[in-house]
């Protein structure tokens, strides 16, 4: 009845091609941003940023990035974890050769060593596709952590193989380092989560989204109408494995502090975040966040109910929880193969029509 | 549907942080679940039943109850981060995190928080040094101490000279199995022996070409850093090759009877360190049957009392307690708090008299924590399965590290430390 365009009149093509053209999303959104900036940083506590919204951002920023390779690009990719690692260990390295380098810059700059690094592994992607890219980028995975695990100088020869990060500030908040308050190390990752959301959506809505799309839903035919593969899939890795970099600097430096990185790198989290994607949505921006939602925040959530709530045995809750995860996994993608942001398309395209369906 | 969420967590989350009074809260960042659960478990198990005891015989300790808060970590350091911040506001007093890499994790965030963290028998080795980790205790033996004691009891076996041996490290190739490297290292080079380093990666089922290695090279001596599931298949791979098991030596967290039992008897006379003593034949443990598991209160299904790693997770909670006590007496109150647990610890002194009428009398060496120290002495002795009885026996007496190679670089470890975050001395 209200959710609808009626009434809603666009006067400008920049009006009409807006990202939210319906007036009820718009003011949820902005609801939402509202809430998010101004509200969530007074009442953060350190459980709430550490064990839930900080690590929900990040893997929402990893998300993103894998997002726009395999659901834009239609490149599979199970490198994630590997990338990552690259991100954490050139932020550790520039956090720790340069003292003074602004922490936002470290993250971006080693979001930009890994988009270097990322485009050299994206090279085969010229040459192979499908489940033979799905191997050669499951090599860099191995081949990355080993790398980290191999050369000292990665870790500044420490005895253990850790890297630790130390504090660094900005605009006189401490964002990284153990006294690090809630508030700042929250809203540093929002802002990044906020700005590179808005990239990702203008750039999959402009020419370079839509090449992107073209070859993946055909290569040759896009080779054809002049969308050059090699450019095309190259700047897909090379976005890709910012974002991705940017969430492996993050999780190390802001979330965890300190990380090994067998441990904090390894396959699992490249088949994670493969996983968000696939049960947010391929191809669609809201559904990096809910996938991330998903497989961050119910975790927590259930551990809460089972052995907060309920009290039951912390290792049966344990147990218990992988088999509703797992069960929600396997419902989500029988019921709405194209994820949960699939749903939620065409819940609004119902509404839209509510209460006349005819 | 995010805000429902959103919703429910923060119904759940107050629920979590309900005020609790007047109780002694111990964190247990367990696992009971994963590769490490075979391990995790015993511990666990050895860690609450020990303050049950104290609840359930003494009335608490000072007359305060004892509140074990479980979380599961599954030896992730990501859910030992949530554990962590989920329980810190429950008036925490210690964590013992029983993880190399949570360890690393909660140094600077506890620190800050004024919390203590005892780490015994892993952890960060050069936490040894009190000057510069004020929050940080890893009495009564390290890794590096742990080392050394294996090499000098080599030493021992050897007529004082290990010249021209070849020695290989098979270890988890992560913080915890990285730790001894450059400890062996150092001490190769004094001792003139090889060392070969053989890394398993997590969670260590894989280890055919690395014990492939080793039938290649035949070194004298094997040592293990292994924890979990790495463990058993370690000791299987070895009875495979047929590598006589009296020449290979587990550290403390790879001689448990869960590592052994799945080989049978090709594991009989495989060694590994301990710096406590093995068994029950303890009064302490008659003390755990009565009140504890006969009275149906114990952790788990009860059926781990006196294996190595439940005597371990008690001996941990044993020391807990004990600087509990020493704290109390320092401030003349019963409720104590974290930055009182700290000083607590910090003056703790383990001799017979402690242990005596608690029970434990003989179970670990006498020690010492004083502020530049919190490591304690560092003494290890060598422990050897034998199959058909299922035991563990002590083969030596508790063995001194050479403190003359380890000290240095403790210092120079720590001194980086110290300078990367900028920590001045506590002590003076």
């Amino acid at each position: 009845m209200f959710y609808r365009e009626a009434g809603d009149y666009k006067t400008t093509y920049a009006e009409d091609s807006q990202t939210f053209p319906l007036k009820l999303d718009r003011y949820a959104y902005y609801t939402l941003l509202a809430v998010a900036f101004l509200v969530v940083p007074f009442v953060i506590n350190d459980y709430w940023a550490s064990a839930v919204l900080i690590p929900f951002l990040i893997w929402s920023i990893a998300s993103l990035g894998l997002n726009i390779l395999t659901g834009y690009c239609g490149q599979v990719s199970l490198g994630t974890g590997g990338f990552m690692a690259v991100g954490a260990y050139a932020a550790y390295k520039l956090m720790t050769s340069f003292p003074d380098l602004n922490i936002m810059i470290i993250v971006l700059l080693s979001g930009a060593i890994t988009a270097a690094v990322g485009v050299l592994f994206g090279l085969p992607s010229l040459r192979i596709k499908g489940f033979y890219l799905a191997v050669a980028t499951l090599a860099a995975q191995f081949f990355l952590v080993w790398l980290f695990n191999k050369f000292e100088w990665f870790y500044n020869y420490s005895a253990s193989g850790q890297i630790s990060a130390p504090t660094r500030e900005m605009f006189g908040y401490e964002v990284t380092g153990p006294s690090a308050s809630a508030p700042a190390k929250y809203m540093f990752c929002l802002v990044l989560v906020l700005g590179l959301a808005w990239v990702a959506r203008n750039l999959t809505r402009g020419r370079i989204g839509r090449s992107w799309m073209a070859i993946r839903d055909m290569d040759i035919a896009a080779e054809i109408i002049g969308v050059n593969p090699l450019k095309t899939k190259l700047t897909a890795f090379a976005v890709s494995s910012f974002f991705i970099g940017v969430a492996g600097a993050l999780f190390f430096a802001v979330y965890l502090g300190a990380v090994e990185v067998g441990e904090a790198f390894g396959i699992q989290k490249s088949f994670l975040v493969l996983f968000m994607i696939i049960i947010g949505g391929l191809g669609s921006i809201l559904g990096s966040f809910i996938g991330a939602a998903f497989l961050v925040l119910l975790p927590v959530l259930l551990k809460n109910i089972m052995a907060g709530a309920l009290g039951w045995p912390i290792d049966l809750a344990a147990h218990i929880e992988l088999v509703i995860i797992g069960f929600l996994i396997m419902l989500t993608l029988v019921l709405e193969p194209h994820g949960v942001a699939q749903l939620w398309r065409v819940a609004k395209q119902k509404l839209r029509l509510w209460p006349f369906p005819h | 549907m995010k805000l429902k969420k959103l919703a429910a967590l923060a119904v759940a989350g107050a629920m979590l942080a309900s005020p609790v009074m007047a109780e002694l809260v111990f964190p247990s960042l367990s696992y009971r679940t994963g590769p490490y659960a075979a391990n995790g478990t015993p511990v666990a198990d050895g860690f609450a039943d020990y303050m049950t005891l104290l609840n359930e015989r003494d009335g608490g300790i000072g007359g305060v109850m004892t509140k074990v808060v479980e979380c599961e970590t599954g030896y992730s350091t990501e859910k030992g981060v949530e554990c962590y911040e989920s329980t810190k506001g429950l008036g925490a007093l210690i964590y013992e995190p029983l993880s190399t890499g949570i360890t690393y994790q909660l140094i600077p965030k506890a620190t800050a928080d004024d919390i203590p963290i005892l780490t015994t028998g892993y952890g960060r080795t050069s936490a040894a040094n009190g000057n510069v980790f004020s929050h940080v205790f890893n009495f009564p033996a390290n890794y590096w101490t742990g080392a050394s004691v294996a090499v000098n009891y080599l030493l021992s076996e050897n007529g004082g000279s290990l010249e021209g041996k070849k020695i290989a490290l098979v270890y988890h190739n992560s913080a915890y199995g990285k730790e001894p490297i450059r400890t062996l290292q150092a001490l190769a080079e004094k001792h003139g022996f090889s060392l070969t380093l053989l890394p398993v990666d997590h969670p260590g089922q894989e280890q055919k070409s690395q014990w492939l290695q080793i039938r290649r090279e035949r070194p004298d001596y094997v040592l293990m850093w292994g924890w979990g599931v790495m463990n058993q298949v370690a000791i299987q791979e070895a009875a495979n090759i047929h590598f006589p098991m009296d020449h290979f030596i587990g550290i403390w967290w790879s001689g448990s009877e869960n590592d052994v039992i799945p080989a049978g008897m090709a594991a009989d006379g495989y060694k590994a360190l301990t710096f406590h003593a093995v068994g029950t034949d303890f009064p302490v443990f008659a003390d755990i049957q009565k009140y504890v598991v006969d009275a149906g209160l114990a952790a788990g299904d009860g059926s781990n009392v006196g294996t190595v790693l439940y005597n371990r997770g008690m001996y941990g909670a044993m020391l807990a307690a004990e600087a509990v006590k020493v704290a109390q007496r320092m401030n003349g109150v019963a409720d104590i708090t974290a930055g009182m647990m700290r000083d607590g610890l910090e003056n703790l002194v383990i001799s017979d008299e402690t242990m005596e009428p608690i029970g434990f009398k003989g179970f670990a060496p006498n020690f010492t924590v004083s502020c530049q120290n919190h490591g304690g002495p560092g003494l290890g002795a060598v422990q050897q399965w034998h199959a058909d009885s299922k035991t563990w026996e002590m083969v030596t007496d508790f063995i001194e590290p050479d403190m003359s190679v380890i000290q240095p670089l403790i210092d120079e470890d720590s001194a980086a430390y110290a300078a990367e975050n900028n920590i001045a001395p506590q002590c003076n």
